[in-house]
């Protein structure tokens, strides 16, 4: 933690604007509950769509009640349903990944089909179709958007290790008598670790996009809960008054996705000459 | 020469494989769609009839949908249905799939098509410029400004092209009208946002993928055995690195076509597009699953069309493959 | 005596802060060939590129001058460079395979230097290249710019790419380790093409040259002048005559008066052989009746006694890499079998039990590849001392060190991730793995051709102490006749991946051999500066056939009716067997 800490210090401007935006979310969708100003459904304001002030720190919504309050409530379920499904896709799809080229043959040709077949099936359209089948309660749509990002990671990680499993290390350990297991987690996995984190914030981007738009066309996150994207959703109306109350919820995301995306970018290593 | 017939000869057979791993994928897809769809708890003749239909009714219905026969039945059924272009009928709206769809799907093909003819060139000159003044301030500026696009959400580009060109400028409007009578020029400046919506959406991602497939080749031997040869970075990324990484590049623009088919979704639905995306999501809110799986199978096809295409034009621009 | 060519004074080519050669000075003659020796990291190509204004990895000219024919190099602009580059100065780079573009035809690139220049017209452009073709001694000169880069051999492609230079009649031609990548007798070949060709330039006047390589009896056939580097800095420069037969500089007598390995004596009797290999068949793709659709090793057999060393040399494609694979069952074999104490092991890894694992290790060829760079040395060295004698804890660290202490390996580097290690240390670590699990067979796959010949050579005498002091029966891989010849009591020759001789060291060391191994011998380019006008260049007649003797088609001393129509016979006599029809007895040495 230290060690990263100053890591950090050192590191250029962008690199620390950037992780500055994704902590500033985390700690938020963490503390959000405490330091919100008012209570989540509270109606706070006579006026809807009202602008900034001082009381109300992003205006009111399309009921009168307060944007900001709403905003760290929302982040919540917008950033821990993120990084759960895509933790569970990484695991669930370099698991498959590393299955499926130490087995080779049928086992590799088998689950290579199954993912080639997924992954055919573009995002969107298979978490509608799994939310018109499924429907959406949370922890459904944790599953969905997960299964919708492990074809992805599974394709990055199976080149990987296959890569890395046609290096003499690996045939070196292969002709010690090693068993799969032991060459998948001590030879292979470590060599990945790196690659794989950067598709862990990718995914993430992608899981908190696909999230968020399911939820903007009403088909994500249902009433009584709300995340960031049924904010931009709910106060659609207010659009043509350009309130703040659609703009900064739809804002918050982007400053979300776009850090993590910045913070892959300047934290993989240079490809520049 | 002998060697180029030869080498014709070994072509064709990865072609045809080609062309049948395609059509498998695209086999088992619809099982998985179909498959997917079964999940559903209840059952479409409950819904279709409400609460207050008697067992019998359903019973009824259900023989008559055909819902009483077993899966693997159903799905045979169904997909040689789809085979001869019939997709059964709506549950929502009581008329065909087909014809519902026949009316969607050319709005959605010129909104993605004129995307494309904006996008393309666009992201192509933005990748090429970012790899050829690699490491300048120019390349950095592209490199910034595309991750940021790549990781917007749609409906933040939305929104602020209605606020802006539609509310305060009052330039275009917020609801793209598409009619058979329009003019083209009303049809273009009634589509002009949702365009230009869609194509910061995809540009992003193809100038990142052109600009790292050119990147990736600019280290190679050859590139500095170019430049040895008093050829200018310019000349050696147009006329030695590009034939180098068609494929990839060709690979980027397909996935990004095909986003517009299928990931316009959000946009669609903004903008009130009469588009196929739009109706499955309604087909999704409604439950009208026959629609929703005629959709699904649409995009996955236009999907996996894309990505032949692409990969018959890698096959093809590699002298390896074509000429051995 | 006129002003030189090409004068360099006081280079200095850095990347940041850091000079990666600096103070280098030297002068050439118009017509001169002037080699640039050292090992790898010397910044000999550095230094040569430098020449052209070009500089790898961020480096930049940071000092020092050079001038071309009056022409100023440093502090050039691009576009001032690209006018030069090509048109005045040409390239010949290492690997051709690799500089070539894949994608365009090779007519278009010899020529393009003249296009980019407007020195010619298309027309006159490939003209003049089918010219230089023929001069080259390829074959079809008229077509063969019509074929793509992958559809001709590396020897050819080589030789185009000295077409491609020569094509606007440079007055300094740069040629980068142009021959490192081929196989001895390919390099024959390419060599004099090159000779031939810098002697023809400039309408029969010479052009003056650059020679970059690490291989200094290559070196003494090409040039004039000798400039030796050690670290990025000019150690000794001179007449080749000079730095051949009397060098001033330490450093460079070492090179000159290259360490050969010591014959060793050889150990242990002969008894029962601890390895045999019997009739090997193995390939890649299906096998069909016993022969795979690749096949790449045929018949092979041998035994190796305990504590005895065996040599396999051949060429790239020989097979040889393969033939270890299939012993550590890596791959298994088609037809035949492996005994280990005479008991056959299994083909396959799954059915071997855990002591033919340790009975049997492999030392792979790259220790950049063979060592995990996640890893320490620690945990590279402790993992095989768990996995084959249960060892963890104080006992597994014990002996850590003493692997360390036996590979002579500095204790401190324990601790060390293997990517922080020098190549030489790599190669240690590679060899204590092996050692930790205490074999009796050592397979040992080119494990010095990744390095400098003095690191090398330090490894190979590491490998001979560690058979006599464990009695280690050992298996070289090489393509190095000389350290091969020097450790093993017996050689293998593989030709195409059939053995083709299997001699005793003093039948190896001997006037008498198959036609291939003679060939391969007297590929091997000496210091003495003759030698290359004076070697007869390999001969190419139809191709293989199967059945029939593999070399045929390259041998010298064939019989016309009986080598190209019978099977060759294998003969036995005089510590040596083979596989021709000539007998050893009969035939005299060329």
């Amino acid at each position: 933690m230290k060690r990263s800490i100053s890591l950090l210090a050192k590191a250029p401007l962008a690199t620390r604007i950037a992780a500055g935006f994704v902590g500033f979310w985390l700690v938020l969708a963490v503390a959000g509950p405490w330091v919100a100003p008012h209570p989540v459904g509270a109606f706070v304001d006579q006026d809807v769509f009202s602008g900034l002030s001082s009381r109300l720190w992003l205006g009111s919504d399309y009921l009168g009640r307060d944007v900001f309050s709403r905003l760290l409530y929302g982040a919540r379920y917008t950033v821990f349903l993120g990084l759960g499904a895509a933790l569970l896709a990484a695991c669930c799809g370099t698991s498959l990944a590393l299955w499926a080229t130490l087995s080779g043959g049928a086992v590799d040709e088998v689950i290579s089909r199954l993912m080639d077949t997924l992954i055919s099936i573009p995002s969107k359209i298979l978490a509608l179709v799994l939310v018109a089948a499924c429907g959406s309660s949370l922890p459904l749509l944790l599953l969905i958007c997960a299964l919708t990002y492990v074809p992805g990671n599974f394709r990055i990680a199976r080149a990987l290790a296959m890569n890395l499993a046609a290096l003499d290390f690996v045939a070196a350990a292969r002709a010690r008598g090693e068993r799969k297991f032991a060459i998948a987690l001590h030879e292979v996995l470590p060599n990945m670790v790196h690659p794989l984190l950067a598709d862990l914030g990718l995914r993430f981007v992608f899981v908190v996009l696909l999230l968020s738009g399911l939820s903007f066309l009403g088909l994500g996150v249902q009433p009584p809960y709300a995340d960031l994207g049924s904010l931009v959703r709910e106060n659609i109306s207010g659009l043509t008054e350009g309130a703040p109350a659609i703009l900064a919820p739809a804002l918050a995301i982007a400053v979300l996705t776009v850090g993590t995306n910045l913070l892959i970018d300047a934290l993989k290593p240079e490809d520049k000459r | 020469m002998s060697g180029a017939s030869t080498g014709k000869a070994s072509l064709w057979p990865l072609l045809t494989r080609r062309v049948g791993s395609a059509l498998l994928t695209l086999l088992l897809v619809s099982m998985v769609i179909f498959g997917i769809a079964g999940l559903l708890p209840g059952d479409a003749a409950q819904e279709a009839l409400g609460q207050s239909a008697t067992p019998e009714q359903v019973a009824a219905l259900r023989h008559e949908m055909g819902l009483d026969q077993p899966a693997p039945v159903r799905y045979a059924h169904w997909l040689s249905g789809m085979v001869q272009g019939d997709a059964g009928q709506s549950l929502v709206a009581g008329m065909p799939v087909g014809a519902i769809i026949a009316e969607r799907l050319p709005n959605t093909l010129m909104l993605a098509g004129m995307t494309a003819v904006l996008a393309v060139p666009l992201a192509l000159a933005m990748g090429i410029t970012a790899a050829i003044r690699r490491g300048t301030w120019i390349d950095r500026a592209i490199n910034l400004a595309s991750l940021s696009m790549v990781a917007l959400p749609e409906f933040l580009v939305a929104t602020v092209g209605v606020l802006i060109f539609s509310v305060k400028l009052m330039w275009l409007p917020s609801i793209a009208m598409v009619s058979a009578e329009a003019s083209w020029s009303d049809t273009l400046r009634s589509c002009a946002l949702p365009i230009l919506s869609l194509t910061v959406v995809v540009v992003a991602q193809m100038a990142r993928m052109t600009r790292a497939a050119i990147a990736d080749q600019l280290d190679r031997p050859y590139v500095e055995m170019a430049r040895l040869k008093g050829a200018s970075l310019s000349r050696v990324v147009l006329g030695h690195v590009l034939p180098n990484c068609l494929g990839p590049i060709v690979n980027a623009m397909a996935l990004s076509l095909s986003y517009l088919m299928g990931g316009a979704i959000i946009v669609e639905t903004i903008f009130n597009f009469p588009g196929l995306a739009s109706l499955m999501v309604n087909a999704v809110t409604s439950r009208d699953m026959p629609l929703l799986q005629a959709c699904a199978m649409i995009f996955c096809s236009a999907y996996l069309l894309l990505m032949l295409v692409a990969d018959m034009v890698a096959l093809l621009a590699n002298p390896r493959l074509r000429a051995q | 005596m006129s002003a030189p060519h090409i004068e360099v004074s006081g280079l200095t080519v850095a990347v940041g802060d850091v000079p990666i050669v600096s103070d280098i000075s030297f002068a050439v003659q118009r017509g001169e060939v002037l080699a640039l020796i050292g090992e790898s990291g010397s910044g000999k190509s550095t230094t040569a590129l430098a020449l052209m204004g070009w500089c790898r990895h961020g480096g930049r000219i940071a000092a020092g001058e050079i001038r071309v024919g009056g022409m100023v190099i440093e502090g050039k602009s691009e576009e001032a460079l690209s006018a030069i580059r090509g048109r005045h100065i040409a390239y010949i780079a290492q690997s051709a395979a690799a500089a070539f573009n894949p994608s365009r035809r090779i007519m278009a690139q010899v020529i393009e230097p003249a296009i980019i220049h407007r020195i010619m017209t298309r027309e006159e452009a490939e003209a003049k290249a089918v010219d230089l073709f023929r001069a080259l001694a390829l074959p079809t000169p008229e077509t063969i710019g019509d074929r793509y880069p992958h559809q001709v051999s590396g020897g050819q492609l080589q030789r185009l790419m000295a077409a491609m230079a020569l094509i606007t009649d440079p007055e300094l031609v740069i040629l980068d380790e142009p021959t490192t990548a081929l196989d001895v007798t390919t390099q024959v070949e390419v060599l004099k093409c090159f000779k031939a060709a810098l002697a023809q330039c400039n309408h029969g006047r010479g052009a003056t040259a650059i020679y970059v390589s690490h291989d200094l009896a290559v070196v003494a056939q090409m040039a004039d002048r000798i400039a030796v580097l050690l670290k990025g800095r000019l150690v000794e420069e001179g007449p080749a005559e000079q730095i051949l037969t009397a060098p001033r500089d330490a450093y460079t007598q070492v090179l000159v008066n290259a360490p050969r390995p010591v014959p060793a004596a050889p150990v242990g009797d002969d008894g029962a052989p601890v390895l045999s290999v019997r009739a090997l068949t193995a390939g890649y793709g299906r096998v069909v009746d016993g022969m795979p659709q690749i096949p790449v090793l045929r018949d092979v057999a041998f035994d190796l006694p305990p504590g005895g060393a065996l040599g396999i040399i051949g060429e790239s494609g020989s097979g040889k890499s393969t033939l270890a694979r299939v012993i550590a069952g890596l791959l298994p074999a088609a037809q035949g079998e492996v005994l280990l104490n005479g008991s056959a092991l299994p083909p396959r890894l799954e059915d071997r039990s855990l002591d033919q694992f340790r009975t049997v290790q492999l030392v792979f060829q790259n220790a950049d590849t063979a060592l995990n760079p996640a890893h320490s040395v620690r945990r590279i060295l402790a993992r095989p001392l768990q996995h084959y004698h249960g060892l963890t804890g104080a006992a597994a660290d014990r002996r850590v060190a003493e692997l360390l202490d036996l590979t002579r390996l500095p204790a401190e580097v324990i601790d060390r991730p293997v990517t922080k290690l020098s190549g030489g240390q790599k190669q240690r670590v590679n060899l204590a793995r092996a050692l930790a699990a205490e074999p009796k067979v050592l397979l040992c796959d080119e494990v010095t051709s990744a390095l400098d010949t003095v690191v090398g050579a330090a490894i190979l005498s590491l490998i001979e102490d560690l058979r006599r002091d464990l009695g280690l029966a050992t298996v070289f891989i090489s393509h190095d006749i000389h350290a091969v010849s020097a450790v093993c009591e017996k050689v293998l020759v593989l030709y195409g991946g059939t053995p083709v001789e299997l001699a005793t060291r003093a039948a190896f060391n001997g006037p008498r051999h198959h036609p291939y191994t003679s060939l391969l011998q007297s590929s091997l380019p000496t210091m003495d500066r003759a030698w290359l006008d004076t070697t007869r260049p390999p001969i190419l007649r139809g191709f293989r056939v199967e059945g029939l003797c593999p070399f045929q088609p390259r041998c010298a001393d064939a019989v016309p009716g009986l080598c190209d129509a019978v099977p060759a016979p294998l003969r036995e006599g005089d510590g040596m067997r083979w596989l021709c029809h000539h007998s050893p007895s009969i035939k005299e040495p060329a």
